[in-house]
């Protein structure tokens, strides 16, 4: 009697053991580092939402590979354009099914009415679910400035549509692989509109992506379970949570414990602890991203070349690379980073020589130099651990010729608002490229439009600059592109608006038996293929 | 007693326009604007940064949004949030059960151990127990919330592996949210495991939250108890050939009771504050967490109502506390 209860409890423990090891296997969790403002992928623009979004749930016409800024086909399986490069018809991809929900099981697959359907929400006032957004704006094609790129998008038959430019656009097919150009399901939103709940179907997303919506608990978790019917192929894990962990050291001792396996974010001090241990497998990668510093060439004496030079000269990069970055990154002495095509390698930095940077200073009318204010940045990004030690290493370098810094910053929100007002003179900032074209570092941050915006610190207004990237933007060919790129970064070396200072690199901490993992080029997290092995 | 609660009552009043105006006043008092944390690093459009600030109601001057504000609030709508665009009150209710669960643990810990922590030391005055529970109880108070709490989990939950380190509840247990409480949830949904998790998942925010409220309470009970140890009515008790166990229980603490009480209610204040730290810690979905990102995302509204809706608890918890004097101490009426 005795040994048969003790084999059936063996029996039972036998099989909670398996039941939880099952579970664990098909499960993996993502500690992230926020809330999603909401769960729509033409609302947001933040890296947050996207990765809970738009990354794991929709689809665009075209993608970025996993990994690389390389464009290819998704929902769309192939595209032409036309030979003023004002065309763009993309053949779409037949049998794409579209998940379900208690709401709403779709009788059809996606076709080109999804396509125009998304569009024309962002883009038309007039459609008649323009206006059901809760207040929400589609902030990232406003803030592209998509309406004065497309000019209408038409469905030349279900399988094909065809986008008709207002003007030549380059970097128009990776605007098309950016998170706010997700395709929503035009049927889902109809119905959802019949029964009376239009704003439902912005709040439990139906998309085409490896992910399914499962729920979502405030603050606390998000659930998906995979996708059967992915076009891509279903993913090998059968559920990925995000349980949201806003504090960095708690996302790392969740990691230690098990508790997740994979985080967002470490913290920079944490890195080489993480390392170390023998569970964590520490991913890196370059990051498309710029640290620099800007002169504001509309303030007196930043507008001559010859103290912008000066202080290029005077700054020494190898000694911030090691001491504010440990060695994580490179030396910038382009506004672009080296993984970007059209990086110009044969740009010559201003070597760090104190000397010659007094001469220029002395050409320059400032044989004992003079003051500035310098602004540092208050907060970590991704392209700066430590704007303050920066600041001070900087601050002591211009000092050796005779240029005395104050140090000065701003809460962070109120830093960008007097930048973007102009109010600076010398200030550090910094970019993280949205889609990997050129043309998304050069126009937002350097064009005389964006001293308008703000997004151009320097208010460096170039014409010749100007002229350059703004062909580069209506040459179809991506070799044609980027020997204008190149003339481009010529330029700024030679006029100094910035200090490039560093590229950063990007680090992803995850358990040993995640495999298949990849880091994405624009820091979005990406699960698709990831899968749990038992070491 | 009936004039006492209308006085109290009336009282509200200007305190309510008070929280408000100092809610108002201090979020707009820190540098940014909700459209400004829209942006990043991206420059924006000028004639779209003034749409927005239009949108959001921002471009009117700072006493007209206040009046705004108020007439809005008299009417029982605290606004949307800027980030979510959900109402305010919505999403308090939503996250408040889980503040209202970990603050309760945290104050049960708290009375649980600090009341006889306190009792112990005036008993045993100037003893080896004193002395400790003092020591103890001054250490408890000093240590900064976050620091605790991170030395709580690097010890418990990545040393020894005892306790979860964040979350409410483990992943694998997707209990629908009823009631909001996650202990009652489980409970309903008949998930012995899922309950006992949640449990372990609430041990060391409890600890993390409790603790100053446990080191005032045990040293408010022990000079509380050491004053009515003094009185002459605890020695004519003696005297009568009262036991010494219901001299201490019925004479002596149900005196001493009277400032604890007090303290304890002023807890309430301090447990919903110290939330802010633990619960963003913890990644607990309470108010707290969700205060602190609508301070960081400049969400207006929802820190205004935020702020409002927690001074409306803690003036309500006292306003209780006051008239629970009367009920532990028949001496004490309130004309």
């Amino acid at each position: 009697m005795k040994t048969v209860r003790r084999t059936a409890l063996c029996a039972a423990l036998a099989v909670a053991l398996l039941s939880g090891a099952a579970l664990a296997k098909g499960t993996l969790v993502y500690c992230s580092e926020g809330s999603p403002e909401g769960f729509q992928p033409q609302f947001f623009t933040t890296g947050t939402t996207f990765d809970a979004v738009s990354v794991p749930m929709f689809n665009r016409l075209v993608e970025f590979e996993i990994g690389t800024t390389n464009i290819v086909p998704a929902l769309a399986q192939s595209w032409t354009v036309s030979p003023d490069g004002k065309q763009y018809t993309f053949k779409l991809r037949h049998g794409v099914k579209f998940h379900s929900n208690a709401n709403f099981k779709p009788s059809r697959d996606f076709n080109a009415d999804d396509v125009l359907f998304s569009w024309y929400r962002m883009a038309d006032e007039n459609h008649p679910f323009h206006k059901f957004t809760t207040g929400q704006t589609y902030a990232y094609f406003d803030d592209m400035g998509m309406k004065n790129i497309v000019d209408k998008v038409e469905k030349v038959d279900d399988y094909t549509v065809r986008f008709d430019l207002k003007r030549p656009e380059a970097p128009f097919l990776a605007d098309m692989a950016m998170d706010f150009a997700s395709v929503l399901s035009k049927e889902y939103f109809e119905t959802m509109l019949k029964k009376g709940t239009p704003n439902a179907a912005d709040v439990y997303p139906i998309g085409t992506g490896p992910f399914e919506f499962v729920s979502y608990q405030k603050d606390a978790i998000i659930r998906y379970k995979a996708f059967d019917q992915h076009w891509r192929g279903r993913p090998k894990i059968d559920n990925l949570v995000y349980a949201i962990t806003r504090d960095a050291t708690a996302r790392y001792a969740k990691l230690k414990t098990g508790e997740c396996q994979a985080m967002a974010f470490p913290k920079p001090a944490d890195l080489d602890e993480m390392k170390k241990d023998p569970q964590l497998n520490v991913l890196q990668k370059e990051g498309l991203n710029i640290g620099y510093i800007a002169f504001n060439v509309e303030k007196k004496p930043f507008d001559n070349k010859l103290v912008r030079q000066a202080l290029n000269y005077a700054t020494n990069k190898e000694a911030i690379l090691k001491s504010v970055y440990q060695g994580q990154g490179q030396v910038a002495k382009n506004p672009i980073p080296p993984t970007l095509w059209s990086y110009n390698d044969a740009v010559k930095d201003y070597p760090y020589d104190p000397a010659k940077a007094k001469q220029l200073l002395a050409q320059a009318g400032f044989p004992n130099g003079f003051e500035l204010e310098l602004w540092y940045l208050p907060v970590t990004r991704p392209y700066n651990p430590d704007g303050k030690r920066m600041a001070e290493l900087i601050q002591a370098d211009w000092e050796k010729v005779g240029v005395k810094a104050k140090l000065l910053t701003y809460e962070w929100a109120e830093y960008r608002k007097r930048a973007k007002g102009g109010e600076h003179q010398v200030i550090m900032f910094g970019w993280s490229g949205d889609n990997g074209d050129p043309d998304n570092f050069f126009v937002p941050l350097l064009g005389c439009e964006a001293v308008k915006g703000g997004g151009n610190n320097a208010r460096w207004c170039n014409r010749q600059f100007e002229d350059l990237v703004i062909k580069a933007a209506q040459t179809p060919k991506q070799a044609d592109r980027a020997k204008l790129y190149e003339q481009a970064q010529v330029i700024v070396k030679e006029e100094a608006p910035w200090i490039t200072i560093a590229h950063s690199v990007r680090f992803d901490p995850i358990r040993r038996e995640v495999k298949g993992y990849k880091m994405d080029a624009t820091a979005h997290h990406y699960f698709n293929n990831a899968d749990i092995v038992a070491p | 007693m009936f004039a006492f609660v209308l006085r109290r009552l009336a009282l509200l009043v200007p305190t309510f326009i008070g929280v408000t105006l100092i809610a108002f006043a201090l979020i707009h008092l820190i540098p940014g604007d909700p459209v400004e944390n829209i942006s990043g690093e991206r420059g924006m459009d000028p004639a779209r940064r003034a749409r927005l600030l239009h949108e959001f109601g921002l471009d009117r001057s700072l006493p007209v949004q206040y009046g705004d504000y108020l007439a809005h609030v008299v009417r029982g709508d605290l606004g949307v949030s800027l980030t979510t665009h959900e109402p305010v009150l919505s999403e308090f209710a939503t996250l408040f059960p889980a503040t209202v669960e970990l603050a309760s643990f945290a104050l049960v810990f708290a009375v649980l151990l600090g009341l006889p922590a306190g009792m112990l030391a005036a008993l045993k005055r100037n003893t080896v127990a004193d002395y400790a529970v003092m020591g103890v109880s001054l250490t408890g108070y000093s240590m900064p919330i976050f620091w605790w709490a991170l030395l709580l989990i690097l010890l418990f939950s990545v040393q020894l592996g005892w306790t979860p380190v964040s979350g409410r509840i483990a992943v694998q247990y997707d209990v629908p949210a009823a009631t909001g409480f996650m202990l009652v949830d489980t409970l309903r949904a008949g998930d012995l495991a899922a309950f006992r998790s949640a449990l372990s998942h609430l041990v060391l925010p409890m600890i993390a939250l409790g603790t100053i409220p446990l080191a005032v309470i045990a040293r408010m009970t022990r000079s509380a108890m050491l004053e009515v140890l003094r009185e002459e009515y605890i020695r004519a008790a003696r005297a009568k050939g009262l036991s010494f166990a219901r001299v201490v229980v019925v004479h002596a603490l149900r005196n001493a009771l009277i400032p604890v009480i007090t303290v304890i209610g002023l807890q309430v204040g301090l447990l919903l504050s110290g939330a802010i730290l633990t619960e963003t810690i913890f990644s607990w979905p309470g108010i707290g967490n969700w205060l602190i990102h609508g301070v960081q995302s400049r969400d207006y509204p929802v820190v205004q109502g935020g702020i409002l809706l927690v001074a409306a608890i803690v003036i309500t918890v006292n306003l209780i506390v006051d008239l629970l004097y009367g009920v532990v101490n028949p001496r004490i009426r309130h004309a």
